[in-house]
């Protein structure tokens, strides 16, 4: 803890906060919190300050202790947006790392409030994910008491399994379908028998609409989180909310994952900006800022180097920077409130952007061997949204839900291009089936693109 | 604006530092890793080389991180990214690994899975696992001739007794309590006060072992019959000391000749030409007779051979085998080989089938490969088991 460090903070944080709206940013307050490094760690790898425990999370944690001790990673600040939006620094990061990041902060904070994506799911789950993920974490705690931890966890290896299988189309707080479905009547009949049967006084008497057991889901259903928690034939109600805490901490999850590159090009944009103004700031400070910045917001190659991932800070920095200058900062806002980042990069990242950047699709073989492959912008586009699709899962549905309970879930290859990985399919699929208690199929394609059943017995547990 | 500090300048601490759940997750992890490999600790510890260090009392378990599974899509044949650097179409930017044909993810992965750590468990740990997981029977002394020993054991007080045993404690309680009562004595500690602890006799069983190998060096027992014998032995010992306080172990080695070695040589002994079981079953006769009194001991035998053994020798064995048998709690024979196809129909086998059918407890068992080390470890214990009951 550099001595000063947070009266120098509270200082220049209204500071900032005046100087960001009188450039125009709309935002909710901001709390600031000053964290030792090691909470950050694992705020960054649970996602969200207090969370439910789970075993999957101390994996990841132990990951990235590794690559921390191997200097790979720096972590300067994480922000949840909310009302109010709340941000942790890291003490032991310099007072000039910690001015930047409070500018950096502001430019997310108008981000989260205006953009739609954000807006809409705020809508939804709320603007106290934090609170709310603690208390998730909290009942799970009790739960855990009440029904030992092998239970809880049985419940939570399902859900988080499940995790991206949202679907943020449909509204948050879904209705259950309807159970009955009306027939429709006999087609009317052609050829002679029809013409018979519209002479005068031959029309069949009108009759009821007729009703039938609707098949659910009536047409394939994304959300599995919801569709499990709502029509599993024996779930207890402590494990449906589990699914439905991890539904909902996904659904906030989901703009933050598809707006990344806008989002920190944004905000990147904003604090190189805020500092560039900010005059109650002394100049050597503003330099070592400076240089902290052109850190963040280089690419991951260097001059000479060719790096196979974008940086997307890089990325979404040089693209604002450009439709800034060139369309100025009100056409900005209305592309930042209304995209997301499909929308960002196949409308705004141009030919020139792409060459001024270096950008460049390139295919690697399983052979080891990786090559640049022909330029072309459209696939450029695609191969640096490739992996956000769908919240960077595959798409899985549920097709039918059986008369014996049992559940079939079908993988949309044609839409992914290839199947799954079977062995891992099929754990998961051990996984819904403990907590879905019927058996568990699913259809996809084997590595001959040939249709294959998978399911939750074939495997001795 | 608002500004919290929760550095280590600030006066009141906070959760975080003092919780790690970070750790408390990955713990978690560790264990379903323990549970996991508690699991199938049959199949991983049945491989010799587990036993190389057993004066460590511990097991090193090489294992890999868990999984936690997601639907993922199958590897492709080929992949594409979007990279950046001064790179043109077409250019290669990474030849074709030659070593690594289709082995790895194109695109290099994510890395994860590659990370292996090692689990170290305690063999006594490992023991009550197999026991249960097995579901082995525990032994029990030989009914009837196990001999009760005096043992001293402390049991209340006394006012009189040798200083040695004096309870200060005890005594510095009475005195609080004299004083207490009469507050005009002026005495800190009176006579009265002293409190000596007594000891009483009282009778125990023995719960004294002598566990006898017998393991044929000839020159047809080869490496891979010596592993299997170690590994048994090494189990079945294992085993036993969970029943015993005091263990005392022989190991005697022979060939035409026995001779009684210190356990690290046991393994490393070899010896040239034939076989010759009697010379070994003397000894371990006369050793009993001389050093352990059945009175006081429990005696296990294991001997492990190929089962070829001379011709001219059976009477000889059978008659030693005969008299060395009412001295034990039970025999059991190892027969190590390549082959499974000719199990336990050799000389040496003959042997324990007469044994058996005199009504002595014994036990028979034939390994030829590392797998077979389990079964027969618990045909053992079961074995003893069921003599025990015949017994009774």
């Amino acid at each position: 803890m550099k001595v000063g460090m947070s009266e120098s903070l509270a200082e220049t944080i209204p500071r900032m906060e005046a100087l960001a709206e009188a450039q125009g940013l709309k935002f909710f307050p901001v709390d600031f919190e000053l964290v030792p490094p090691s909470f950050m760690m694992e705020v960054a790898v649970y996602g969200l300050p207090v969370r439910m425990p789970h075993w999957s999370f101390g994996l990841r944690w132990i990951y990235q202790m590794i690559q921390h001790r191997m200097g790979h990673s720096k972590i300067f600040e994480v922000v949840f947006p909310g009302n109010p939006n709340r941000a942790y620094l890291v003490n032991t990061n310099s007072l000039h790392e910690n001015t930047l990041v409070v500018a950096h902060v502001l430019g997310h904070a108008d981000f989260s409030r205006n953009n739609i994506a954000f807006a809409r799911s705020q809508d939804q789950v709320g603007y106290h994910i934090v609170e709310q993920a603690a208390s998730h974490a909290h009942r799970i705690e009790e739960v855990i008491k009440e029904f030992g931890e092998q239970r809880v966890e049985q419940v939570l290896d399902c859900a988080l399994s499940l995790e991206p299988h949202i679907d943020t189309q449909q509204p948050f707080n879904r209705k259950e379908f309807p159970r009955r479905t009306v027939v429709e009547n006999k087609p009317k009949a052609e050829g002679f028998q029809g013409r018979f049967a519209s002479l005068p006084g031959e029309e069949a008497p009108p009759t009821e609409p007729r009703t039938s057991q609707a098949p659910i889901p009536p047409k394939p259903e994304k959300d599995l989180l919801w569709f499990i928690a709502q029509y599993a034939p024996e779930m207890e109600e402590w494990e449906r909310d589990i699914f439905l805490a991890v539904r909902k901490e996904a659904w906030y999850f989901q703009p933050v994952f598809n707006c990344q590159i806008m989002n920190e090009g944004w905000a990147s944009y904003w604090h190189s900006r805020l500092l560039r103004e900010a005059d109650f700031l002394p100049s050597s400070m503003y330099v070592d800022c400076m240089k902290t910045h052109s850190d963040v917001v280089s690419p991951y190659a260097g001059d000479q180097q060719v790096a196979l991932k974008l940086n997307p800070y890089h990325v979404g920095y040089v693209m604002w920077e450009k439709i800034i200058k060139e369309q100025g900062v009100e056409a900005a806002r209305r592309i930042m409130e209304q995209e997301d980042d499909f929308g960002f990069i196949r409308n705004h990242l141009s030919q020139e952007l792409a060459d001024d950047m270096n950008l460049f699709s390139f295919n690697a073989k399983r052979n080891g061997e990786i090559k640049v492959s022909e330029n072309s912008l459209d696939a450029l586009h695609e191969n640096i949204l490739a992996p956000k699709f769908n919240f960077g899962a595959p798409r899985v549905v549920v097709d039918e839900l059986k008369k014996d309970g049992s559940l079939i879930l079908r993988h949309e290859s044609g839409i992914d291009g290839r199947g799954l990985e079977i062995e891992r399919a099929r754990k998961v699929l051990h996984y819904i089936a403990l907590v879905w208690k019927r058996p568990v199929k699913l259809l996809t394609l084997d590595a001959q693109d040939q249709e294959v059943w998978i399911s939750s017995e074939t495997e001795a547990a | 604006m608002f500004l919290q500090d929760g550095g280590q300048g600030n006066s009141h601490r906070h959760w975080y530092d003092l919780f790690s759940r970070g750790t408390r997750d990955w713990l978690r992890h560790n264990e379903k890793v323990r549970d996991a490999v508690r699991e199938h600790l049959p199949e991983m510890i049945a491989k010799s080389d587990v036993l190389s260090r057993p004066e460590n009392r511990t097991v090193q378990v090489p294992v890999k991180f868990l999984e936690h599974y997601r639907f993922t899509l199958r590897n492709s044949d080929e992949q594409s990214g979007a990279g950046q650097g001064k790179a043109k179409e077409g250019d290669t930017l990474r030849e074709a690994q030659p070593g690594q044909p289709g082995g790895k993810d194109p695109g290099g992965g994510d890395g994860e899975g590659q990370f292996e750590f090692v689990l170290e468990f305690k063999t006594d740990e490992i023991l009550d696992w197999l026991w249960e997981e097995l579901k082995l029977p525990n032994l029990q002394p030989k009914e009837g001739s196990n001999v009760d020993v005096d043992e001293y054991v402390r049991e209340g007080w006394d006012k009189r007794g040798a200083r040695s045993r004096l309870d200060r404690r005890r005594t510095m309680k009475e005195a609080i309590k004299r004083r207490t009562a009469l507050p005009d004595t002026p005495v800190p500690i009176s006579n009265d006060d002293l409190r000596f602890r007594q000891l009483a006799r009282k009778r125990q069983p023995t719960t004294n072992a002598v566990v006898i190998f017998l393991l044929d060096v000839s020159s047809s027992m080869d490496e891979h019959c010596r592993n299997l014998a170690k590994s048994f032995f090494f189990w079945a010992l294992q085993g036993i000391r969970r029943q015993f306080s005091h263990i005392d172990t022989v190991f005697i080695a022979h060939s035409v000749e026995a001779f009684e070695f210190e356990e690290e040589e046991f393994f490393q002994v070899s010896g040239q030409g034939g076989t010759k079981s009697s010379t070994a079953l003397e000894l371990a006769e006369s050793i009993l007779q001389e050093r352990f009194d059945s009175s006081q001991y429990n005696s296990y035998l294991f001997y492990a051979t190929d089962g070829e053994n001379f011709s001219n020798d059976r009477e000889q064995s059978a008659a030693s085998l005969a008299r060395l048998a009412p001295l034990l709690n039970f025999a059991g024979y190892a027969e190590v080989s390549h082959s499974s196809t000719r199990r336990l129909n050799t000389e040496v086998a003959r042997l324990w089938q007469q044994l058996a059918a005199d009504g002595h407890p014994c036990g028979s068992y034939s390994l030829s490969e590392d797998n077979d080390i389990w079964p027969a470890i618990k045909a053992f214990f079961t074995d003893q088991a069921q003599q025990q009951q015949v017994d009774v």
